[in-house]
């Protein structure tokens, strides 16, 4: 790998430290920081630790380990529809009474309640603790005060109680999983009259209750971590480091945080207006309602306000969780191809373009919850506009690599396949988003494809190029290219081949949640079909555990990183020292002299941001 | 003030206008903001639903704007005097914006109690529950400025009273968020009022 060549007017690598020197400026930190109160002891250092580095690799570890967790979940549910006639007795001493063991056959089959609760859980993890909390919480933490060029978050101790308000979160979710009833299964949703009602299903009562603490738990998480984020890069940028010189990730990151802010309030606000229904008997969302034949005294409630509130988080969650994939994969692309991240300021409007947009897009969830079809119209429009800023990133990216000088790293592959994936699952967003075509095609596998391309598979991309770019970053080691190559391509192939079938099924109507289809002739067809994408889903995951075992063997044995800027990259936090210390840079916090993508110009290969302009030269990020 | 802070709220040589922590508040405020109109959106579009009761609100809730803006005036005083230095009166105004933070919760309890007294209960017409809530969620953040002020307590009668840069910084926080809990309660009763026609 080529490290970084600024030979002839710019300074070797060796001369960042002297470029501090005499550009940066002093804060005094380390004169208010003797024997770093921070750091310690053991438990300061890593359990309640305060520095966003270890507070990064927590969010990171805690996302796999449930991100693991929601993976074996759907393996569970694929085998149930791939195999529905095959016995599921060897699952037994894992799942319990949830196999049902047939005392003549010995065939062992998932109980259908616990199908429901795997989807549910499936969904609410994925969605919340590993691609909100492992994407955005662990890249936001590790690269906001590196790259803004500040020694920590404005507040590192509500920066700690984020991360431990997600990790509580997770203790109550986990608890949840092992009631007598079940965790919640009436979708990651959680529509009422099913959430509503401790009465509607097994996992209505004691599961849900668990999932809305544990829930409202991470929406303070969330909160924290976003007011700290947007502090962060609107007030301790360093000397130089205005709006137009932020790399991309920290535009996507502050975006990510403001839509956070705006929207996940709403959704606390349908949980109130939930807790009370459940517990204090008002009827928010509930209506007229028969269980069992006994009428319930709810009057006057509506189920679909409770879907506006949900969809109005719901609709800027899945930019919270793309918009962070988009930022990282614009870097890693521009700095593994060694060109200027084409269309810069494009970029970032378009990303306040579907930050903007993203807002006024809910209700194309709900066009077949009987919403007045002159309202559709409205979110039709507004969501094929969304099409227009996410083509110009696109296009962006695709211009970026484009005659460039790629490095084929692990990193930049998952960013190439990224771009990819978000190409496929888009386009399909663009026939679910007419509200027409919907009626065909809503709560079918259709979606259930679109949604996985384009903001599960393609996020844990953006992920996944972000770990292994800035591994090196957190531990001071690499990751191994080689896992890591076959990690992408059996991922990628394997991704396609789970999702790209479930288009048929969904064009056909095969409808999702459903635990098994034999009784329907209409689809018995597809049992080959279902066995397939089974057998990918198996496979895609074992690939992920070569990922996992890469991972942990790399931050004791990967090959060391031994300088301080192993990609010749621009951005700040290549600057700091190999192994980097509380506050980030050991004396002066360095000052930013031109924007971040300074690539193959003038001769150099890279231009770091601490490097001031030449005479004459002009800065590209103004 | 012209200066910023590092992350442990020493000073540094100033570039930014806001300090860091103040800056976070204001952004906590435009969340808590989200939050409330969420609410408030809930309220309008349920209403348009129809069999919505309608009811005189509680006199209480009107004599109680009164008594939380004169709360919000009073701790405004107390933090001129406190950056004049005035001992007695910063003091005195600080607990005397504290009885009143108080005073509203009991009442705001007095008002529903009200409501219940003519046949709004919680788990009655969606009306009356929407009062209920709304209401009772800005109670719970109120609670929270009274824990603050009672923090900012504490440190009136045990520390000396000498307006640091950080100490009045800290007073700066409690005084924003006390006003914004106060204005906020006058944008709601303000709502009640006029959604009910």
């Amino acid at each position: 790998m080529a490290t970084a060549a600024n030979k002839s007017t710019a300074p070797a690598p060796h001369d960042v430290d002297l470029l501090i020197e005499e550009y940066g400026y002093d804060d005094h930190f380390h004169e208010h920081h003797e024997g770093d109160k921070y750091q310690s002891n053991f438990f300061t250092t890593y359990i309640f630790s305060q520095d966003h580095k270890m507070i990064a690799r927590q969010f990171l570890i805690t996302g796999m380990f449930w991100a693991v967790i929601g993976g074996l979940m759907s393996l569970v549910f694929r085998l149930q529809l791939g195999f529905p006639e095959e016995s599921l007795a060897w699952l037994r001493p894992l799942l319990g009474k949830w196999i049902t063991i047939n005392a003549e056959t010995g065939v062992g089959t998932l109980a259908p309640e616990f199908y429901y609760a795997l989807v549910t859980m499936h969904g609410t993890i994925i969605v919340f603790f590993v691609l909100t909390a492992g994407l955005s919480g662990t890249f936001s933490n590790l690269l906001i005060p590196l790259m803004v060029g500040a020694r920590d978050m404005a507040s590192p101790f509500l920066n700690m109680l984020s991360y431990w308000f997600f990790f509580l979160a997770g203790v109550v979710m986990f608890f949840s999983l092992f009631l007598n009833t079940g965790p919640f299964a009436g979708g990651w949703t959680a529509y009422p009259p099913l959430s509503a009602l401790p009465q509607a299903s097994s996992g209505s009562a004691g599961g849900m209750t668990l999932w809305l603490i544990s829930l409202t738990f991470f929406v303070v998480s969330v909160l924290l971590g976003g007011i700290n984020y947007i502090t962060t890069i609107l007030n301790l940028r360093t000397k130089g480091m205005n709006m137009w010189r932020l790399p991309l990730p920290i535009w996507a990151f502050f975006v990510t945080a403001v839509l956070g802010l705006l929207s996940f309030p709403v959704l606390v606000s349908g949980f109130f207006l939930l807790i009370f229904d459940r517990t204090l008997g008002t009827s928010f969302f509930l209506n007229e309602i028969f269980i069992g034949g006994q009428a319930l005294d709810y009057v006057g409630g509506s189920p679909i306000l409770y879907q506006h509130l949900f969809w109005f988080l719901g609709h800027p969650e899945v930019y919270i969780i793309i918009l962070p994939a988009m930022g990282i994969v614009s870097e890693v692309l521009s700095v593994h191809s060694r060109k200027p991240i084409f269309g810069y300021k494009a970029m970032v409007y378009s990303i306040l373009a579907i930050g903007f947009l993203s807002f006024i897009v809910w209700a194309h969830h709900m066009f077949m919850s009987g919403v007045n079809p002159f309202i559709s119209n409205f979110f039709v429009v507004f969501t094929l506009i969304i099409a227009v800023p996410s083509a110009v990133k696109v296009f962006n990216w695709i211009t970026t690599i484009y005659g460039g000088n790629i490095r084929y790293t692990s990193a930049a592959l998952f960013g190439v396949g990224f771009v990819s994936m978000f190409i496929s699952g888009g386009l399909t967003g663009i026939f679910l988003g007419n509200s027409a075509i919907d009626i065909q095609m809503h709560d079918t596998y259709f979606v259930v494809a679109h949604f996985h391309i384009v903001m599960g598979v393609a996020a844990f991309f953006g992920m996944f190029a972000g770990v292994y770019h800035w591994f090196p970053k957190m531990f001071g080691r690499f990751m191994n290219e080689t896992l890591g190559k076959i990690h992408f391509w059996g991922t990628l192939i394997g991704a396609y081949a789970i999702f790209w079938p479930m288009h048929y099924l969904g064009m056909a109507g095969v409808p999702r949640r459903y635990y098994r289809f034999d009784n329907f002739d209409t689809f018995s067809h597809f049992s080959a079909m279902n066995q397939f994408i089974t057998i990918a889903a198996v496979l895609v995951f074992a690939v992920q555990v070569v990922f996992i075992v890469n991972f942990f063997r790399s931050i004791w044995f990967g090959r060391k990183m031994t300088t301080r800027n192993p990609y010749g990259a621009n951005t700040l936090e290549w600057t700091t020292p190999v192994d980097v210390p509380h506050g980030n840079w050991p004396g002066k916090i360095p000052t930013v002299q031109r924007w971040a993508y300074d690539y193959a110009k003038a001769g150099e290969e890279n231009i770091s941001q601490i490097i001031p302009l030449a005479e004459g030269e002009h800065d590209q990020g103004h | 003030m012209n200066v910023a802070a590092t992350t442990d709220g020493t000073m540094q040589a100033g570039r930014n206008r806001i300090h860091p922590h103040k800056f976070a508040l204001y952004v906590a405020c435009g969340s808590i903001i989200m939050l409330f109109t969420a609410f408030t959106s809930a309220y309008i579009v349920r209403q348009a639903a129809g069999n919505w009761l309608e009811f005189r609100l509680p006199d209480l809730f009107f004599v109680n704007t009164g008594v939380i803006l004169l709360s919000s005036l009073v701790l405004q005083g107390s933090y001129w005097s406190f950056k004049r230095g005035k001992k007695e009166a910063y003091r005195g105004l600080l607990t005397l914006a504290f009885l009143l933070g108080i005073t509203f919760l009991v009442f705001q309890f007095k008002a529903w109690q009200a409501m219940a007294g003519i046949g709004v209960m919680l788990d009655g017409n969606p009306s009356g529950s929407f009062i209920y809530l709304i209401s009772g969620v800005h109670a719970a953040h109120v609670l929270g400025g009274i824990a603050a002020m009672l923090m900012a307590l504490i440190h009136a009668f045990m520390l000396p009273v000498k307006a640091t840069a950080r100490r009045t910084l800290r007073f700066e926080l409690v005084l924003i968020y006390w006003h914004f809990v106060g204005f906020l309660w006058l944008y709601l009763l303000g709502f009640f009022v006029v959604s009910a026609g």
